[in-house]
């Protein structure tokens, strides 16, 4: 590396690599340098002057965000000339400015106000008539209200480097500049709402939000998103037991400040019409709503005379509840119900790649791994449509630190236009477009091998082999779809493996064989739908159910219990990279109970408490980290909002993997499985209805 | 979108000129070579030069908003400028521009009804040192005087 250079910030000396910028070494000693349009991560703009510092042997004051250090370097970032300087710079971005503080989304929260107020600039000298444009809907999810714009252009560039979408641009110039739509009046786009966030100001602003509180109304609730498997944080602003917004603006979590439109807007199906809110009893062949002790009961005599008589119970569970809910689930079903027949729809062969990787060490990808590794490969997915957040990993990737990316998949991705090499092969044909990249990837120093549901069984054995061919060391991630699709493979929600994938000895039917089963006697099934479509029960089981509405599935059952959604509970979930995180309860849907609870006093009143063990969160999670193979991980990182990897298996799982089973839905970034139908948002885009 | 062979070869050149991955260095001339032979800036021609450099349209459309002598709505076959700055101010040019917009009763960017002449008030063009200056099309006229201007109308608007 090359040597440091020395430089002088407020009297304090800071030694930082040659080509750093003075506002980001002045961050280094923790000096803040008031910046608009300097936005880590985003390319430089200069254009709001407010960065300004001082340098000695420099006549003129200099624009902090895009000078380079120098050796010795003498900077000073508070001075009454500097401060003189900010102020008129403030003057001027208030000259058309409406001055609509007190009724803008922004208001507590705006860096205008902040730096209005930490400067001056209070009365204007400005006489003319300001400047007006009205307010304007580009999408059910982005208004712009042009007067309150600086014209930072962070939002056009959020949108262009960081989405790679490009749908922002400014027309115009002078003091009628502004922000425009791509489709001149509206926007197709992905509707993300990062160029909302990134807005230091209330000129963008949400559909969802806008109008409705105030920021500093609201308790902020860090969770993980329920619908993908990518795991971001999102921090649910909440007021009065109900949400508000997500955002992710402290950057915590594994997704930085990135959130696709689900993340963002799409909580809104906690608070559909259609929720249940009670118990529901099959009576005279019609759903009847009943109190929870009523239906506790009846599912507990049930269960308990379907084991009694050794019939036959099949157990399905979910690909978003925690990994609490589906340890005790599976705890549940064996311990308690003496079944083995327990299994969930499964997105991604994961099982024999862990299988594959035995012995191998270091061999499974993070999320800052698709950030920071050289190369990057994806098989067979569109990952700016069905993983936002490692596609947005990738391309910033690629704009920081130039990594090669190798798309081989079947369409066009987003992926293309800056890839090292795009390959279109038919679907399940990837292994075979990948060899003839064999020679460029023996070239790489490190290799990241991302797949979607085409390579399994024994194709990603061979790509594990492959991989292992090019002398080099090669990190993979098996994609899975929802956001706990992976801590439910993890927690042994199938009938050949147990938790931690031991092997459990035993067979068992798979949810599509008992769905299609004439002998089940017992349906029991937890936040999946498996009847989607209509699909018709092959026998005639009695079925219960946890569901948050009344699904294909729900309607076809003789109990439903109503489930809580992931924003209502505790627990854990792990993300498609093995990257294990905490969900924290944000509102209590009126009615509800946590699956985990539900399970729990329905152990209580079958009278297998002792034997099944406590539902409390905690306490199963520390069962997990005691009891399964590679959920070990420190508590105290967990619990602080972090993310651990769980640690890999490391040994051979001798079991038949069934990739004949795993089949991903493919949902775009407007679709989020039975999930997506409930919510407005997902619904009210116009993309959503071009992409599937 | 075609274009006359003549265009189209320009549009191939200028897209080889530039530096690998800095083809958007491009829009500004395609653009006014485009126009001249369009017209004006339509959709249409915003997408096609988008989808030539691949780059969104929007990208194309702040470059269009932003430079003046490209027009989203058709001008005249003869487009006069008529310089209004300080040294042509000083000497006549903001007389110059009443008189034509009187002369032929139209405004700033408008166009007389047979589409024959657009008249545009515009900032200084270069050319102080003969001032009042005006330009037709491409073409530059120094010194105006208000029969000059008489002239120069007239010619625009006989010639076909
Ligand atoms: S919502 Fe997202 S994709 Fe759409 S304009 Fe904003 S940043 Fe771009
Ligand atoms: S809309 Fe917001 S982010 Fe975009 S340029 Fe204006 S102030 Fe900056
Ligand atoms: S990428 Fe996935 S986890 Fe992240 S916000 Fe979008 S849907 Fe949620
Ligand atoms: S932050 Fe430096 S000019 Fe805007
Ligand atoms: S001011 Fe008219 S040409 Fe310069």
């Amino acid at each position: 590396m090359a040597e440091l250079v020395s430089l002088t910030i407020d009297g304090r000396t800071v030694q930082v690599p040659p080509g750093t910028l003075v506002i980001d070494a002045a961050k280094k000693i923790g000096v803040e340098v008031p910046a608009f349009c300097y936005y880590e991560g985003l390319s430089l703009q200069a254009a709001c002057r407010m960065c300004l510092v001082e340098v000695e042997k420099m006549p003129k004051l200099m624009a902090g965000c895009t000078l380079p250090v120098a050796e010795g370097m003498v900077v000073r970032t508070e001075t009454p000339t500097i401060a003189k300087a900010r102020k008129s710079t403030l003057e001027f971005l208030l000259t058309n400015h409406p001055l609509d503080c007190p009724v803008c989304d922004k208001g507590g929260e705006c860096e205008l106000q902040d730096m209005v107020f930490r400067y001056g600039a209070g009365e204007s000298r400005y006489t003319e008539i300001k400047h007006h444009v009205d307010e304007k809907q580009w999408s059910p999810v982005v208004y712009f209200d042009a007067p309150r714009c600086i014209l930072c252009y962070r939002c056009v560039r959020i949108c262009d480097e960081g989405m790679g979408v490009g749908a922002l641009g400014v027309i115009n110039r002078g003091v009628v500049s502004e922000i425009a739509p791509n489709k001149t009046d509206h926007l197709e786009c992905d509707e993300c709402g990062m160029c909302i966030d990134i807005c230091p100001v209330g000129a963008l602003t949400s559909g969802a939000y806008r109008y409705k509180t105030r920021p500093w109304e609201m308790q902020h609730v860090g969770t993980i998103c329920t619908h993908c498997s990518n795991g971001c944080k999102t921090t649910l602003g909440v007021r009065n037991n109900e949400i508000m917004r997500g955002d992710n603006r402290d950057q915590s979590g594994v997704n930085g400040e990135f959130l696709c439109i689900k993340g963002r807007y799409a909580f809104d199906f906690y608070h559909h019409q259609e929720r249940l809110q009670s118990p529901l009893v099959r009576k005279n062949g019609k759903l009847e709503p009943v109190s929870w002790k009523e239906a506790l009961e009846a599912a507990a005599a049930r269960l308990k005379a379907a084991r009694d008589a050794g019939s036959k119970i099949g157990v399905i569970g979910s690909t978003r509840t925690s990994n609490e809910e589906n340890f005790y689930l599976q705890k549940f079903a064996r311990l308690g119900l003496g079944t083995n027949h327990i299994d969930h729809h499964r997105t991604g062969d994961v099982v024999t790649l862990l299988d594959a990787l035995s012995g191998q060490k270091d061999a499974l990808a993070t999320t800052a791994d698709l950030y920071e590794k050289p190369a990057i490969v994806v098989l067979g997915a569109d990952l700016a449509l069905e993983h936002p957040l490692l596609s947005f990993q990738i391309r910033a990737n690629f704009r920081h630190h130039q990594a090669r990316v190798y798309a081989v998949t079947e369409k066009p991705v987003r992926e293309d236009k800056y890839a090292a090499a795009a390959i279109r092969c038919d679907a399940a044909g990837e292994l075979a477009a990948l060899e003839t990249l064999r020679e460029k990837l023996a070239n790489e120093p490190e290799l990241v091998i991302v797949f979607g549901d085409t390579v399994k069984g024994d194709a990603v054995r061979k790509l594990v082999a492959f991989g292992s061919s090019l002398g080099k060391p090669v990190k993979y991630v098996a994609l899975v779809d929802y956001s706990n699709s992976r801590g439910a493979m993890d927690m042994g929600l199938v009938p050949e493996l147990l938790p931690g994938y031991r092997p459990s000895g035993q067979t068992g039917m798979s949810a599509g064989e008992m769905v299609a089963s004439g002998d089940l006697d017992m349906l029991y099934i937890v936040g999946a739908n498996p009847l989607e479509g209509g699909q018709p029960l092959g026998g005639k089981p009695f079925v219960i159910v946890h569901e948050m509405f009344l699904t294909e599935t729900a309607q076809a059952a003789d109990i439903v219990f109503p489930a809580s959604s992931a924003y209502e509970k505790n627990g854990t979930v792990t993300s498609v990279t093995g990257e294990v995180q905490q969900l924290k309860k944000a509102v209590q849907a009126m009615g509800t109970k946590p699956d985990l609870e539900i399970l729990g006093l329905l152990v209580r009143e079958m009278g297998l408490a002792a034997q099944i063990g406590p539902w409390t969160p905690d306490k199963v999670f520390q069962e997990i980290r005691e009891t399964v193979p590679g959920y070990n991980m420190p508590l105290p990182v967990i619990a602080t909002g972090g993310a651990v990897q769980t640690a890999p298996v490391n040994g051979r799982i001798e079991v038949d993997a069934r990739p004949d089973l795993v089949r991903s839905s493919r949902d775009g970034l407007f679709t989020s499985g039975t999930l997506g139908r409930y919510s407005k948002v997902l619904n009210s885009v116009v993309e959503g209805r071009h992409h599937t | 979108m075609t274009f006359s062979p003549e265009l189209e070869e320009k549009f191939a050149r200028l897209l080889t000129i530039y530096p690998e991955g800095r083809q958007r260095s491009a829009v500004v001339p395609m653009l006014m070579f485009a126009q001249d032979e369009v017209g004006h800036v339509t959709p249409e021609l915003i997408e096609e030069i988008a989808k030539r450099i691949g780059i969104p349209t929007v990208q194309i459309e702040e470059v269009v908003t932003y430079y003046s002598m490209l027009h989203q709505k058709p001008m005249g076959k003869y487009h006069v400028q008529i310089c209004t700055n300080v040294s042509c101010m000083l000497t006549g040019g903001t007389e110059l521009w009443e008189r034509a917009c009187q002369k032929l009763g139209i405004g700033h960017l408008q166009r007389t009804g047979d589409g024959q002449i657009s008249l545009e008030e515009v900032e200084c063009i270069g050319a102080c040192s003969w001032a009042p200056a005006l330009q037709v099309n491409y073409d530059f006229h120094h010194n105006v005087t208000p029969e000059k201007l008489d002239e120069i109308l007239e010619a625009c608007r006989k010639v076909n």
